[in-house]
């Protein structure tokens, strides 16, 4: 018997089309982004969670009240990638970011939109940009983006 | 006569006695993960001088999520033996943790022996949507943020807080792919000087190319033995002295990001601290992540750190993690360290980790 | 603070389709199953230790944790050691209802796989029934299990049931 050298791949595509509950917490969340507005919870001592969860993070109690937060907010870190994967958010250069937005004690992760990676640093200010009504779902991308203060 | 050391957690001994691992490689094409982790079974196996009849039990650590197919760790049982039946458990996990849950059931008494296996082929599929599919499915997945960018988020905070510049980042990968050039089952050694590697591009800044792991296809296997029978298998049995695992929030708006206060505190109730560390062999897979861990695990500048390489030198998903613990342990059993730490992280951005000492009996 | 929701309902579903692209790699001793189809035939392994026929091949014994380099080519004619009526219509179904899986034992096999049982009316498949394979025409042949259409009675008696008790 030969020993064949050829081994044999195929091309398999894994898909799952998930439907998800959401819960009257993430639900409030995405609510208010159909709005064209951010929403937090309040959890322990007051303190302000976005995006909003069912339990403060660092004590495990239950959280209760919504905030409005925003549209205004802090960038606390960020990344600039000048090639965007095929799958990001952006086809052109971005920054992914974690904004703190006005009212809130946590930051959220999404995209700055800038010219270049100079104009973005730690500590600038920037807008929540959201899709027309018309076009918001009730999902994270109705916020289209945060744009730096100075050039919104 | 040696006597093992009494552990801080837990109340017998156990030992880390053999280790093995597949060399590293961008794509293993020929072999599938049952031949890939056949022979390393088998050097497992021949170092300790042991066969599957002596093992109790196996715990492996692997993700279906590589290959695309679910229960495709069961496939991979096929390179174990597992007849007559055997205990056997898997960690949809770094096998690190799998070695976490051998240590826990040969606290229980009644088994003496583990064999811990972990595999992974990131070469499969695109490692960095598979891996966004570990984060908030409500607010963070759909926007498929991939793990360079979620890295250099983290990278940036360090780098505002004073905590270390590119020029540190590429120290650390300058010196780890040069380390790995003594090591043969290294997939990237090179010897490049930090000059040469800050005139990289970033790929999402303030990482740049260098600074991050590469994608590898790759397999380690070890065995654990209870009590003083360790001392039938080596001479120098690798004993685990203090073991413990933290994990933080899952939203990384939460976190302090430039901080590892999980680490910090396995590293606290493992008793890091309580001697000098010879060795470290850190789960930092980007290069920012080493300087940030060795700060959390409190290790001084005498301590060697990833004398293999480390991560940035060969990166198996799954099985990573478990390669810190074998090359530690070699070095206990080589003669080269008395006292080591042993890292594996977990989770998008260091949000799980794994904290173990590593001591040769006195 | 404000908790009010507009007069529009509540967001309660959020739809997260996800993709993921692999490639698949058989590995070298499945390749070599793989390429048995392709040329119309069944090709195993022996395990060296226990000299177990394993069939389709997957480069270890599952018992002896050994490599399984001998391969042995095995015949068309098989047992059906046991079967399935399957009346259940679902998604993408291309054979017609109610049909046959069988337990497929081919002759010099130690394992069994999974087989479609055709040119018999299903109330009449029985354990023991002898079977060969109808492979398609020699131009359609490729490396997966699709090459074999389907199997068939033979019409050779019955194999007892104690001959094959211990591959149930």
């Amino acid at each position: 018997m030969a020993e064949p050298t050829e081994v044999y791949t195929s091309a398999h595509v894994l898909e799952y089309p998930y439907s998800r509950s959401v819960g009257p917490v993430i639900g409030a969340f995405l609510t208010g982004l159909r709005e064209g507005k951010i929403v937090g919870i309040r959890g322990e001592n007051g303190r302000v969670i976005v995006p909003p969860t069912e339990y403060d993070p660092e004590t495990g109690a239950e959280t209760s009240g919504f905030v409005d937060v925003g549209p205004g907010g802090v960038i606390e870190t960020w990344a600039w990638v000048e090639h965007p994967r095929d799958d990001a958010p952006r086809s052109t250069p971005f920054a992914w970011a974690l904004v703190r937005l006005d009212g809130a004690d946590t930051a959220l992760l999404h995209v700055v939109d800038a010219a270049s990676k100079d104009e973005v640093t730690t500590g600038a200010r920037v807008t929540a940009h959201f899709l027309d009504e018309g076009e918001r779902q009730g999902r994270i991308q109705d916020l289209c983006c945060f744009q730096l203060e100075e050039t919104s | 006569m040696s006597t093992a050391p009494q552990p801080k957690q837990g109340t017998r001994p156990v030992a880390i006695v053999s280790f093995a691992q597949a060399p590293t490689q961008r794509r293993i094409e020929q072999a599938n993960e049952v031949e890939l982790l056949m022979p390393v079974i088998g050097e497992v196996y021949a170092q300790a001088n042991m066969t599957k009849d002596d093992v109790d039990f196996v715990c492996s650590g692997s993700t279906d999520y590589l290959i695309g197919g679910p229960f495709s760790f069961v496939t991979a049982l096929d390179a174990v033996g597992v007849w007559p039946p055997k205990r056997e458990s898997h960690v949809e996990m770094d096998a690190a943790w799998a070695l976490y849950e051998s240590w826990v059931q040969l606290q229980e008494g009644d088994l003496d022996v583990a064999l811990i296996y972990g595999f992974g082929k990131s070469s499969l599929g695109d490692l960095q949507r598979i891996l966004a599919l570990q984060l908030d499915p409500y607010t963070m997945a759909p926007l498929w943020p991939d793990q360079v960018s979620l890295a250099a988020l983290q990278a940036q905070a360090m780098i505002d807080k004073g905590l270390a510049t590119e020029e540190d980042f590429a120290g650390v990968a300058s010196r780890s792919r040069r380390d790995a050039m003594n090591n043969p089952n290294a997939q990237v050694a090179n010897d490049l000087d930090v000059a040469t590697l800050l005139k990289e591009e970033y790929i999402a800044s303030p990482l740049r190319r260098h600074c991050v792991p590469p994608l590898s296809d790759g397999a380690a296997a070890m065995i654990l033995v209870a009590g003083d029978r360790a001392f039938d298998v080596v001479d120098r049995p690798a004993w685990i002295t203090g073991i413990d695992h933290r994990i933080e929030a899952h939203a990384f708006g939460v976190r302090d990001l430039a901080t590892s206060p999980s680490t910090t505190k396995a590293a606290h109730i493992a008793g890091v601290g309580e001697g000098d560390v010879d060795v470290a062999e850190i789960h930092a897979p980007f290069a920012h992540q080493e300087i940030l861990l060795a700060s959390a695990l409190g290790l001084s500048s005498t301590t060697a750190l990833n004398p293999s390489g480390g991560p940035l030198a060969a990166n198996p998903l799954m099985a990573g993690g478990l390669i810190r613990f074998g090359e530690a342990a070699n070095r206990i059993m080589d003669g080269t360290a008395s006292r080591a730490v042993a890292h594996a992280t977990s989770g998008p951005i260091l949000q799980q980790n794994l904290v173990a000492v590593l001591e040769a009996a006195s | 603070m404000s908790d009010a929701l507009e007069i529009q309902e509540p967001v309660t579903m959020l739809s997260t389709p996800i993709r993921l692209n692999y490639d698949f790699t058989a590995g070298v001793a499945q390749s070599r199953s793989l390429r048995g189809y392709a040329e119309g035939r069944f090709v195993g392994q022996r395990c060296p230790v226990c000299k177990k026929v394993y069939v389709p091949s997957r480069g270890s014994c599952p018992v002896d944790a050994v490599p399984t380099k001998e391969e042995v080519v095995l015949p068309n004619t098989a047992t059906v050691t046991t079967f399935c009526v399957v009346n259940v219509p679902f998604a993408g179904q291309s054979i017609e209802i109610p049909y046959i899986t069988a337990s497929i034992l081919l002759d010099g096999a130690d394992i069994t796989f999974m087989g479609l049982i055709q040119g018999i009316p299903a109330d009449e498949v029985r354990m023991g029934l002898r079977v060969e394979a109808v492979w398609v025409p020699k131009e359609e042949l490729g490396p997966t299990l699709a090459s074999v259409k389907y199997f068939q009675p033979t019409g050779e008696p019955d194999r007892e049931i104690s001959t094959f008790r211990e591959h149930l």
